[in-house]
């Protein structure tokens, strides 16, 4: 693989020891973080159904504050809650169902069946399943091992909290860069002004520290899926630092929109690949015959490799941004567990400057997804050098 | 689906995943159309343009210098051809100067040359004369003379007698 385009780059030479150390830090600390908080989360529910007590699993708050939801929850709990309840679509077996979250929300555990469309459903914490044989605690659903219904479930299509983020930030998108090709058209040939001027290093940054090194004199057909990918990550990755309405939906840090990104790259690595690339997978030149033949072990190890790139991608985008959302939450959950409010001089200092890593982190995982892109992208398009 | 429903969080929910499709290639198509290929098109129109812009006031400074150098060698040359012309014209003043005084000088001696001549037959013509004069005197004179000396008979015989002793046969 030829990975010395990447490192001759004078802007990555700088970047990367920066990167790389950031990176380093903010990894280990949020996997530690959040490995404790998974654990926590099991023993915590664990211990409450052993002494079966009700006392505030924090874990489960953390975790439901990052997961996608029917609704936009502000602040309250029972009949307190101001929340924006989301159109709920289903398709169901009967039809498409539709109907506002908050209609069905009374009974989260399974225990009431509802039809909508003439079909028999239920709800369990948030998630909509068709009802099994009733249980003799009342519920329809039968449990896992991993405590998630195994009951068949229809499609859910809803307009949730993630989504809606996701339309949020596509109308966002196409008004700044609206306004900023308006800017481009207006002052022909002259220098740049306003929102223009802020935005226009960005895209001469993509253009030309993402797209030219890796893709050589080819970085035009690609140009515009670089630019929306890296724009796109970036504005969600800050949107869900904003803890208010338009932000605060962890879609960057959904595992579905990563996949999503992830799953574009691939395709289009794939679609564009050239001979050259194939025969790297299949009959990687410069190789021992016997590591082909008869076990086709490099092939083997570099078809993983083709498939681990996209998975990598998504992997990393997810974890770093779920990873700070968690490590944020957890910071202002010590309050609650330590139950004293002058844990919040230090929780709140330590917010304060996670949020200022996240918002570094946000623009370096925007880079990085788009970089790898364009370097996997690169990797599949290039001319053959041997 | 088994491995990945350890978690909710990492199980990708299928309708977030249409949704998020649906709305990235919309915002790639749209986008592609409405901003980036204008925006960049015309950020590579202002490459051009500043690069061209570069380019022609680096054209423009050399040819200000080859202007200036041809400037130079034109004032240069003019001042050579200045010097040779002036160089030329004292020459010819010179040589004219030289010339004017060798035919002044040749016609000098000619005239110097021609009075000498007009001179000499001045002077002989008048030497003829003077000759004549002295001549026609002289025979006057003797003819006076020679009236007083043979006034006298005997003196006439005496002469002829001289005479003839002087002739020797």
């Amino acid at each position: 693989m030829d990975n010395k385009r990447l490192f001759t780059t004078k802007f990555f030479n700088v970047t990367t020891v920066f990167a790389l150390f950031l990176l380093f830090i903010s990894v280990n600390v949020k996997a530690t973080v959040m490995q404790d908080t998974l654990e926590k989360a099991e023993t915590d529910t664990a211990k409450a159904a052993a002494h079966g007590e009700k006392e505030l699993d924090i874990s489960d708050v953390i975790l439901h504050h990052i997961a996608d939801s029917h609704e936009w929850h502000f602040w309250g709990e029972g009949a307190h809650k101001v929340a924006i309840p989301l159109p709920v679509i289903l398709i169901t077996k009967g039809g498409v169902a539709t109907f506002l979250a908050s209609k069905h929300e009374a009974d989260e555990e399974g225990k009431e069946i509802f039809t909508e469309k003439g079909t028999e459903l239920i709800n369990y914490e948030g998630k909509y399943y068709y009802p099994g044989p009733k249980n003799a605690d009342g519920t329809y659903f039968t449990l896992d091992e991993n405590k998630i219904p195994v009951n068949d479930k229809p499609l859910d299509m809803s307009i949730t909290k993630n989504v809606l983020a996701l339309f949020i930030s596509v109308a966002l998108l196409l008004i700044i860069f609206g306004t900023v090709a308006k800017g481009y058209r207006k002052r022909v040939g002259k220098a740049p002004k306003g929102l223009q001027a802020v935005l226009e290093p960005f895209i001469v940054f993509v253009r030309d520290d993402i797209a030219r090194p890796q893709l050589g004199h080819k970085y035009k057909k690609f140009l515009p899926y670089l630019l929306t990918l890296f724009f796109f990550v970036w504005i969600n990755n800050l949107l869900g630092l904003i803890p208010i309405f338009p932000g605060g939906a962890n879609l960057t840090g959904n595992i579905a929109v990563t996949l999503m990104l992830a799953l574009g790259t691939f395709i289009l690595t794939t679609v564009n690949a050239n001979t050259s690339y194939w025969k790297h997978v299949f009959n990687t030149p410069g190789v021992p015959w016997w590591l082909k033949l008869p076990i086709p072990l490099m092939p083997v190890v570099e078809f993983i490799g083709v498939l681990a790139r996209p998975i990598a991608l998504m992997i990393r985008l997810f974890a770093n941004i779920t990873a700070g959302h968690i490590l944020i939450l957890a910071l202002l959950s010590l309050i609650v567990i330590l139950k004293a409010v002058t844990v919040s001089l230090f929780s709140i200092p330590f917010v304060i400057f996670i949020s200022l890593i996240e918002l570094l982190v946000g623009f370096l995982q925007a880079f990085i997804f788009t970089i790898l892109s364009a370097l996997f992208i690169g990797l599949a398009v290039q001319d053959d050098h041997h | 689906m088994v491995v990945l429903s350890i978690n909710p969080l990492v199980n990708p929910d299928p309708g977030l995943f249409i949704w998020s499709a649906i709305a990235f290639i919309i915002l790639l198509i749209v986008l592609r159309k409405m901003a980036w290929a204008p925006i960049t098109e015309a950020l590579a129109e202002r490459e051009n343009f500043i690069e061209d812009s570069l380019s022609k006031a680096e054209a423009a400074k050399q040819e200000m210098a080859s202007l200036i150098s041809e400037n130079d060698a034109l004032l240069k040359q003019t001042r050579a051809e200045r010097d040779q012309i002036l160089a030329e014209a004292r020459k010819v003043k010179e040589q004219m100067i030289i010339d004017a005084k060798e035919i002044a000088q040749k016609e000098g001696a000619r005239m110097i040359e021609l009075a000498r001549v007009e001179i000499n037959n001045q002077k002989a013509i008048a030497m003829a004369d003077v000759k004549n004069q002295v001549a026609t005197l002289s025979l006057q004179i003797a003819e006076k003379v020679l009236r007083k000396q043979f006034e006298d008979q005997q003196k006439q015989d005496e002469l002829v007698s001289q005479l003839l002793k002087e002739v020797k046969l």
